[in-house]
């Protein structure tokens, strides 16, 4: 009994989504503009975090050692550093590769090749470059190399120059930002979704609206709550299914569509110095499509199938 | 079998529909409840199936008072009264099969019983050619018929039908008329409003008289008299 009742109100609710065409086609327009909205939400929060970590990744202190520094000194200074709390990473970069770094960045431009043979020797000192874990605790870690007395055996100064100062505008306004723009953020995407359910929930309410007689008669007819509103919740959720799936295939297409924009307007030379901008957003969305699969076609079935559930109840009391 | 135990009705407007009525109604019979348009014919019939409550006083469905009944026992008892409404109140966007068909569904009909029972309910009342239509595709007169068939179709024990021939011309009329007493023939109780003279007559049984919401006369095999 409990089957046939399902398979009965499953079957209706099919029947109805298809004759009521007009209404079926306003309810997924609808639902598929607030689902595009969160599928927007979350587009705009994944770009917005891929460049926050790539801004993020290029700020750090270059230590810039003298020539003569020995390597020994240098390789103990990292070690001290990386049991820094705050320090994320050390890179050393020592003179030789500094060296083949810069041939093989230039190695067709011949006049840069030929300047640095009439230099002669090794012209480039080694360095460390420090990421610390949060961009606010640059600060700290610039304090502990210039308190630190880094001299070698002959008392004479290995460290030539910390470029902390020439990032520190940078970093600090960085620090500054991020937390102004997450929480900006959120409450735009929290508002929005708002919106979206309350307009969602509207519509779904006047559909219902215009069937209110043929709910009385169902009921005065003798069917129960569960016959007469279910048909109702499974038109409704099936408003949700077809809206996440036009959503969903919106998605894949501005994806798509806003990494060859991004392409074309960069060029690709430079965008490919740019990882962060290149296929951001499709590789994200492909990488990640069970999630938004599951976020896109869940707030649809829910944002459907809810509305229809709650906007019935009100006829239910013949 | 239904007993209307000093009802009274006052809507919030402050008309008085129904003022202290009582009467009784035996299993298997025909009442036809006659009166001007106003005297509280439709008001008693949405008082039985709880359309409507009553400001004082009960209804009694055998021992039931109908008003006292739970969402779930409501419906119970809504499917041992087959109702045709005034309006006709068809689903616009089911067709004529699933009309009926829902009556059948709600009261918990097999899939078999409903697939026999449908076509053969629409042969009583003449319309098995219009079996596919949507209502709008229909006459007043067919959409009567169609609504008979919806309050028939379950095998109710009582049959109350509200003015089912106040739209119809005198052919249509006599038609309904026929089928509803073919009904009360075969053991339905079969409660009928009107305020046609020639309705009356041609039934030709019990008739409650009613005016300005009170009962003015009950007389067993009864003429229109007003």
């Amino acid at each position: 009994m409990i089957f046939t009742t399902f398979k009965r109100i499953t079957r209706t609710g099919f029947v109805n989504f298809w004759r009521n065409g007009f209404l079926s086609f306003a309810a997924i327009v609808v639902i598929t503009l607030s689902l595009s909205a969160f599928g927007g939400l979350v587009f705009a929060s994944a770009f917005g975090r891929s460049l926050l970590t790539d801004v993020k990744n290029k700020v750090d202190i270059n230590v810039y050692f003298t020539l003569t520094a020995p390597e020994a000194d240098i390789l103990s200074l990292k070690k001290e550093i990386e049991a820094l709390p705050e320090v994320a990473d050390v890179e050393y970069v020592s003179a030789d590769q500094a060296l083949s770094a810069f041939k093989d960045k230039w190695q067709n431009n011949a006049l840069i090749m030929q300047g640095l043979t009439e230099v002669g020797g090794n012209p480039f000192p080694a360095a460390l470059n420090i990421k610390a874990k949060d961009p606010g605790q640059y600060g700290n870690i610039a304090n502990f190399l210039t308190s630190k007395n880094t001299e070698d055996q002959d008392g004479t100064p290995i460290i030539d120059k910390v470029n902390y100062e020439e990032n520190k505008i940078i970093i600090d306004r960085l620090s500054a930002i991020i937390p102004t723009v997450e929480q900006v953020g959120a409450t735009i995407a929290l508002i929005l979704i708002l919106v979206a359910i309350i307009i969602v929930w509207n519509t779904i309410r006047l559909i219902i609206y215009t069937a209110r007689d043929e709910i009385s008669v169902m009921k005065l007819v003798g069917a129960s709550n569960i016959y007469v509103r279910g048909p109702f919740v499974v038109s409704g959720i099936m408003y949700g299914v077809v809206s996440a799936i036009l959503t969903l295939v919106l998605m894949a297409g501005f994806a798509y569509w806003s990494d060859s924009i991004v392409l074309r307007l960069a060029g690709v030379d430079v965008a490919a110095n740019f990882s962060l901008i290149v296929n951001v957003l499709s590789a994200y969305f492909v990488h990640n499509f069970p999630q938004i699969f599951i976020l896109i076609m869940g707030s649809g079935i829910l944002l459907g199938g809810v509305s229809s559930y709650v906007a019935a109840r009100k006829y239910l009391r013949v | 079998m239904i007993y209307y135990d000093k009802v009274s009705k006052i809507y919030p407007d402050k008309s008085v529909a129904l003022d202290n009525v009582s009467f009784g109604v035996e299993p298997k019979e025909f009442v036809t409840i006659v009166g001007h348009s106003g005297a509280g014919k439709t008001t008693l019939m949405k008082l039985l199936i709880a359309e409507d409550y009553p400001t004082a006083g009960s209804v009694f469905l055998e021992s039931t008072n109908v008003h006292s009944l739970n969402k779930k026992q409501m419906s119970k008892l809504r499917r041992r009264i087959g109702t045709v409404f005034q309006d006709y109140r068809l689903i616009p966007n089911k067709t004529i099969y699933e009309n009926i068909a829902f009556a059948m569904e709600a009261s918990g009909h097999t899939d078999h019983e409903i697939s026999a029972d449908v076509p053969h309910v629409l042969e009583l009342v003449d319309l098995a050619h219009k079996i596919w239509n949507f209502p709008h595709e229909l006459s007043g007169g067919e959409r009567q018929r169609v609504a008979i068939a919806r309050a028939i179709v379950t095998q109710p024990d009582i049959i109350i039908a509200d003015e089912p021939t106040g739209n119809l011309d005198p052919t249509n009329t006599f038609e309904i008329v026929r089928i509803l007493k073919k009904i009360n023939e075969m053991g339905t109780t079969v409660l009928l409003t009107t305020h046609n003279k020639g309705v009356v007559d041609a039934v030709g049984g019990r008739v409650i008289t009613m005016e300005n919401g009170k009962v003015i006369r009950d007389d067993k095999s009864g003429k229109y008299i007003l």
